[in-house]
């Protein structure tokens, strides 16, 4: 009972943070342009930062944190990737472009991007439904990550932790629109870099010191008892500051889903290409690749480093390694470690963190579903606009939170990092060639382009079901029609990531299929390319 | 050995780390001014864009009866 005064007091304190900035916010919010971006005209540390805690999620630090518990300190290529592909290939060659684009385009989503972009509204119902269907999974997984938190610091149940997140978030992004979303995520990301700053340097006092933390993980692999990492073993794990055995399992998994899927798939992650269409000038994005740049640093650093370093804490104080500490589920590890090595308030300040990075990212996940299904669906197919739409987009954001807790309350353990390099595969495979062509290819079509998401989505929803391991077992469909958990058994397909197979064939069949067709008018690439 | 990690994998990916976020902070310094010359004109011609489909949207459909 205490514990639940505790949380609300906490929950409380934040809610009138974020409320008093989302009630500015909402105040104006007036048209429906209004609602969908913001009016395109926001300051650079409010598009840097509001970029960055919509991409840092629970499910970054909580999930990735955790997972770099289990596989190691070379989890920071992903790091590398977030910063290099995430914030600079992102803004500077991406944003600009799509900025510019999407103003002559007059774009308010990334379907409608797109889709405007080839002159063809399919693209933008079947990319909105990819959005709408495929992002519940991400976004209930981001909420478990809070969730977790909750249920370990607090031990609070976790089924209530998690409905009463949902509930909180859902009421803001329904009242406030991006306007609201952006400011909010502002606030939210300067108190996430707080958070992560005092963790990182606390993980490395606690330990004497970068070289002797760092030393003391490289020679943790030799002192644990050989059965603790006996199963990670015999799939190519060599240790937490050694890559796995190349080609190993454990290999393909860390390298092709975790790091290449979450990686390269930020590209064209809609609730994030959005935000360019909101800087008024490349300025804005130049600006915003500095104030990026440290802050997915910090965040992903942070997270991977505090993650692997908690094996050689638990080890010294119990005797474990983390994921034994954890019950065998690493979205446990970073709950697990801060409730044990920090100070109770670090822990509940720490909470205010993980909200705030919870939030802004299913903010703006059940924004662009809402648009998703209001705008891109709706709208396109109805053939009506305004005031109707922005009532459907507030449909679907509930409808959105509902399919969330509910996959919240049904996924397995050890589902936050793998479930969100799901959705990052799929999205990459679908929209990634697409979108990367029609920034810089003139000459794809709009067929070449179709074909490119059709099979690009065809391919990667079939690996996951049939071939992926770790999702084809979830689901069950391939057991139940062929008897057998995936159709290739042999290693290493099972565990190479959907991203690898599709995204390759949908870049092919793009230019292919283009090169086949008609070239686009030159009036219509005139007016779209103007001033880029 | 570097940082006390063995495998140049893995301090290399540490390393690269810092040396991507700086490549990110010494592109914004240096860019900090630039690229904001077209911003008034892009202004102007959206708020033009703005203006004609709201006119569009009158005529053809009715809307925006009382909305800003």
């Amino acid at each position: 009972m205490e514990n639940i005064f505790i949380l609300s007091i906490i929950v409380l304190i934040y809610l009138l943070l974020v409320g008093y900035v989302g009630y500015v916010a909402w105040k104006r919010t007036k048209s429906a342009d209004d609602y969908m971006v913001a009016g395109r005209k926001t300051h650079p540390f409010i598009m840097a930062l509001s970029y960055g805690a919509t991409f840092i999620s629970t499910s970054a630090i909580v999930g990735f944190g955790g997972t770099a518990g289990v596989y190691g300190m070379g989890l920071l290529w992903l790091t590398v990737l977030n910063i290099f592909v995430g914030i600079f290939i992102a803004f500077v060659l991406f944003g600009k472009r799509t900025r510019k684009i999407g103003h002559n385009l007059g774009a308010l989503t990334f379907p409608e991007f797109l889709s405007r972009r080839f002159n063809s509204k399919f693209i933008q119902y079947f990319s909105g439904a990819v959005i709408f269907l495929g992002m519940p999974l991400y976004a209930s997984v981001v909420l478990i990550g809070m969730a977790r938190f909750v249920e370990t610091t607090l031990q609070i149940d976790y089924t209530i932790a998690l409905i009463a997140m949902a509930v909180i978030v859902a009421v803001y992004v329904i009242f406030g629109g991006i306007r609201g979303v952006m400011y909010t995520d502002a606030l939210q990301g300067t108190i996430m870099f707080v958070g992560v700053v005092i963790l990182l340097g606390s993980i490395y006092w606690i330990l004497g010191g970068i070289t002797e933390a760092h030393q003391a993980l490289s020679n943790l692999i030799n002192v644990v008892p050989a059965e603790s990492t006996v199963k990670a073993a015999a799939t190519g794990f060599t240790g937490w500051t050694s890559m796995p055995a190349l080609g190993s399992p454990f290999w393909w998994t860390l390298v092709s889903t975790l790091i290449l899927g979450v990686g390269i798939g930020v590209l064209s992650q809609p609730q994030l290409a959005v935000r360019f269409m909101t800087v008024k000038s490349n300025r804005e994005l130049n600006r915003a690749v500095l104030i990026g740049g440290i802050f997915i640093f910090m965040m992903t650093g942070t997270a991977f480093v505090v993650g692997a370093l908690s094996n050689v804490y638990f080890f010294d104080t119990v005797g474990k390694i983390a994921i034994q500490v954890a019950g065998g589920n690493a979205d446990k590890i970073i709950p697990a470690f801060i409730s044990a090595a920090m100070p109770l308030w670090f822990a509940y300040l720490f909470m205010i963190t993980l909200l705030s990075a919870a939030m802004s990212t299913l903010s703006a996940q059940f924004h662009v579903q809402g648009t998703a299904l209001g705008r891109d669906i709706y709208e396109t197919v109805t053939g009506t606009k305004g005031k109707s739409s922005v009532m459907v987009a507030r449909i679907g954001i509930v409808v959105a939170v509902l399919i969330a807790v509910i996959l919240g309350l049904v996924l397995p353990a050890n589902i936050i990092a793998v479930g969100t390099a799901i959705w990052f595969s799929i999205t990459a495979a679908a929209f990634l060639s697409m979108y990367a062509f029609a920034l810089f290819w003139k000459r794809s079509t709009k067929e070449g382009v179709i074909s490119g998401l059709i099979i690009g989505t065809i391919i990667s929803v079939f690996w996951l079901v049939f071939e992926y391991k770790k999702s084809a077992t979830a689901l069950g469909i391939c057991k139940a029609l062929t008897g057998a958990d995936v159709l290739i058994a042999s290693n290493p397909w099972p565990t190479v990531d959907s991203i690898v197979i599709a995204l390759p064939i949908a870049f092919v069949i793009t230019v292919i299929v283009s090169l086949l067709t008609k070239p686009p008018e030159k009036e219509h690439l005139d007016k779209i390319f103007k001033g880029v | 050995m570097v940082l006390g990690i063995n495998d140049p994998w893995i301090w290399g990916a540490y390393v690269l780390c810092i040396l991507s976020m700086l490549l990110c902070v010494v592109y914004g310094i240096l860019n900090w001014n630039k690229g904001g010359e077209d911003e008034e004109e892009q202004i102007k011609e959206e708020m033009e864009w703005h203006k004609k489909e709201k006119e569009m949207e009158e005529k053809e459909l009715g809307l925006w009866d009382e909305e800003g």
